[in-house]
């Protein structure tokens, strides 16, 4: 039988600080043109917390708002407050930078990560008073340091400072003298997506009522990678993250695919579990701190606030059928391949047209489709437009250069077929899965029957090879009870019954 | 434009001549398309890359543009651009790429 999603959760971090001291646009500026407009004006354009609470895109993530109620709102969303906003939603929440800071101290195994004695003693309540938040990650909040300690270690020890409103509260310090994968750089980024990891585990837990306890495997994939210079990339943020989050039961790996990753990895952990391999697996990823600010440049010169101010997390729980939940169908699965070629049409159509074409489906057959789910308020004011509808407009050509759809009704497939984008532009983030919550949801209630959900990775960043990746699979309403893993146990009795009976026939016969 | 790319670009106006080079762009909006055409004439608009202050002036043109089109094999080109024509604002990427070739280009 088919494996099903038991449920998602969403989580961000907002973490303004980290998008002055870690956002690859700044720390580039910094060297290239420290004395720049854009690095004098930065600060001015960061969002308050309560700004990033009030922000639609961000609720409709955490799971407070529909993406059809985003769709209603006035473009641009910047302006405008979503009433009711909440720091929880029923997917996660938004974390702000000061409990994040002690959540990033809880998951640090190595005594790298050290807090200022004062600012820990002003943030544990509110942290611990948090109820996602476990009673062993509470007690593994240390005491902290005194702020000369840290000042030392940033100052001489080439350690990375964490910082709340401009002052020094912390830092992350180099875990290796002279390893570079191992500097304080490479370790503040990867604390950060394991701790949005954990976060988003806890609440994955939570959301689907199953026990910590039943998940088998967690696979990460996010776009960080973890080792020393033996094995840069060595692995492994799946169990270091279920550790912290008290998966006991749990072993895991790494599994990458840029922005692609998480589609790869779903569907890696639907055939585990259809397999017999593991029954439960987890598909989690952590955020990224390059990201934060990385179009600030053009946010700060249109005068809007800084948007990318976020880090963002989700997971994903797939599980043995259990007649309900919504089924990954592994029979529609659609890969880019080293073959397909980088023409937009070609990508498109091994990711929507040709897996659907091989079970004889029609692009209209699909209810909604999740590419690239970025939000267009933070992608068109940098001249990237808005990628989730740049997407649909691709499918629905396709549609009709496959006869699928008239050319007359290209205009309102999006409306019909699409969603408008609210994921923060973390990479692998936006990538097909923001939408995998609410599509649950949505098969559940009845609202759509199915939704394909689109991963596409820019393989030629790493430098590697020129090509590009994808895959795609489809959600499925639950089949019930209907079995189609091929021949039952009964069958099998019969079988062996029936042949039996004729042997015994064959012998009488033979008397 | 990508920092790897500009340096690409300048290596190959380098090595070649900024005259003999043409830089085709593929972006799906406009504007975009004009911030990497005007990076390799005009110079980096950003200030990031190798090409800040570097006014090339290199002949670039988008692929949807019809210059370019009919230098293209007819099936070729429906097979690998026909779709996104449909897709994109041609009109305004025409407009976006004439207006900096006619202020930055050196060679046409």
């Amino acid at each position: 039988m088919n494996s099903v999603i038991k449920g998602a959760s969403y989580v961000l971090a907002h973490t303004p600080q980290m998008v002055v001291y870690n956002g690859t646009t700044q720390t580039t500026e910094r060297v290239v043109n420290p004395e720049s407009e854009y690095l004098k004006e930065l600060e001015s354009h960061l969002r308050s917390y309560e700004e990033c609470v009030n922000y639609w895109p961000n609720q409709v993530y955490i799971g407070n708002a529909h993406p059809d109620e985003l769709a209603e709102v006035e473009f641009p969303y910047y302006d405008k407050v979503k009433e009711g906003a909440e720091r929880f939603g029923k997917y996660g929440e938004i974390m702000p930078e000061n409990e994040f800071l002690l959540l990033v101290q809880t998951c640090d195994m190595f005594e790298v990560v050290k807090l200022d004695k004062e600012f820990v003693a002003a943030t544990k309540e509110a942290f611990v008073s948090n109820p996602i938040i476990t009673e062993a990650i509470a007690a593994r909040v240390e005491e902290g340091v005194e702020l000369s300690e840290i000042e030392h270690l940033v100052n001489e020890e080439h350690a990375e400072g964490l910082y709340i409103a401009g002052k020094l509260v912390g830092c992350v310090k180099r875990a290796h003298d002279i390893d570079v994968n191992l500097s304080a750089h490479v370790m503040h980024e990867n604390m950060m997506s394991k701790a949005t990891s954990v976060l988003a585990l806890l609440y994955a837990v939570r959301n689907t009522g199953i026990d910590a306890g039943d998940i088998e495997y967690v696979i990460d994939c996010a776009e960080e990678a973890c080792g020393d210079m033996n094995q840069r990339g060595g692995g492994n943020f799946a169990k270091a993250a279920a550790e912290v989050a008290g998966l006991m039961n749990a072993t895991g790996s790494d599994s990458r695919g840029f922005c692609a990753g998480p589609s790869h990895a779903l569907i890696e952990a639907a055939a585990l579990v259809k397999s017999g391999a593991y029954k439960c697996v987890a598909v989690t990823a952590g955020g990224c701190t390059a990201k934060l600010g990385m179009n600030g440049k053009d946010h700060v010169k249109k005068g809007l606030p800084i948007l990318e101010d976020c880090l963002a997390g989700f997971c994903v729980i797939i599980a043995e059928n259990d007649g309900v939940s919504p089924e990954i169908n592994l029979d529609i699965l659609g890969r880019h391949t080293v073959g397909t070629g980088s023409a937009p049409q070609n990508v498109i159509g091994s990711l929507v047209a040709d897996p659907l074409a091989r079970v004889g489906l029609k692009i209209t057959d699909i209810d909604k489709y999740s590419p690239e789910m970025q939000n267009p308020d933070i992608t068109k004011p940098a001249g990237a437009g808005d990628v989730p509808l740049a997407n649909y407009k691709m499918i629905a050509a396709l549609a009709v250069k496959k006869g699928d759809l008239e050319k007359k009704d290209m205009p309102g497939f999006a409306a019909k077929h699409g969603l408008t984008g609210w994921a923060p532009t973390q990479g692998h983030i936006p990538s097909g899965v923001p939408y995998i919550g609410f599509a649950v949801e949505d098969i559940k209630a009845g609202k759509i029957k199915n939704a394909m959900i689109v991963g596409k990775g820019s393989l030629f960043l790493g430098r590697m090879t020129n090509l590009f990746d994808g895959v795609s699979f489809v959600i499925q309403a639950n089949t019930g009870a209907e079995d189609n893993s091929g021949v039952s146990e009964e069958e099998v009795k019969g079988l062996i019954a029936k042949a039996m009976k004729d042997f015994a026939e064959t012998l009488m016969a033979a008397e | 434009m990508d920092l790897e790319n500009q340096k690409r670009v300048k290596d190959f106006a380098d090595e070649f001549g900024a005259e003999n080079l043409v830089v085709l762009v593929g972006a799906a909006e406009g504007e975009a398309a004009g911030l990497a055409a005007e990076t390799v004439t005009a110079g980096d608009p950003t200030f990031a890359g190798p090409l800040t202050g570097v006014e090339l002036g290199l002949t670039v043109y988008h692929v949807c543009e019809p210059e370019l089109k009919e230098e293209f094999d007819e099936a070729v080109y429906d097979e690998q651009v026909g779709m996104m024509e449909m897709v994109l604002d041609v009109d305004d990427i025409v407009s976006e790429m004439s207006s900096i070739r006619e202020q930055f280009c050196k060679y046409l």
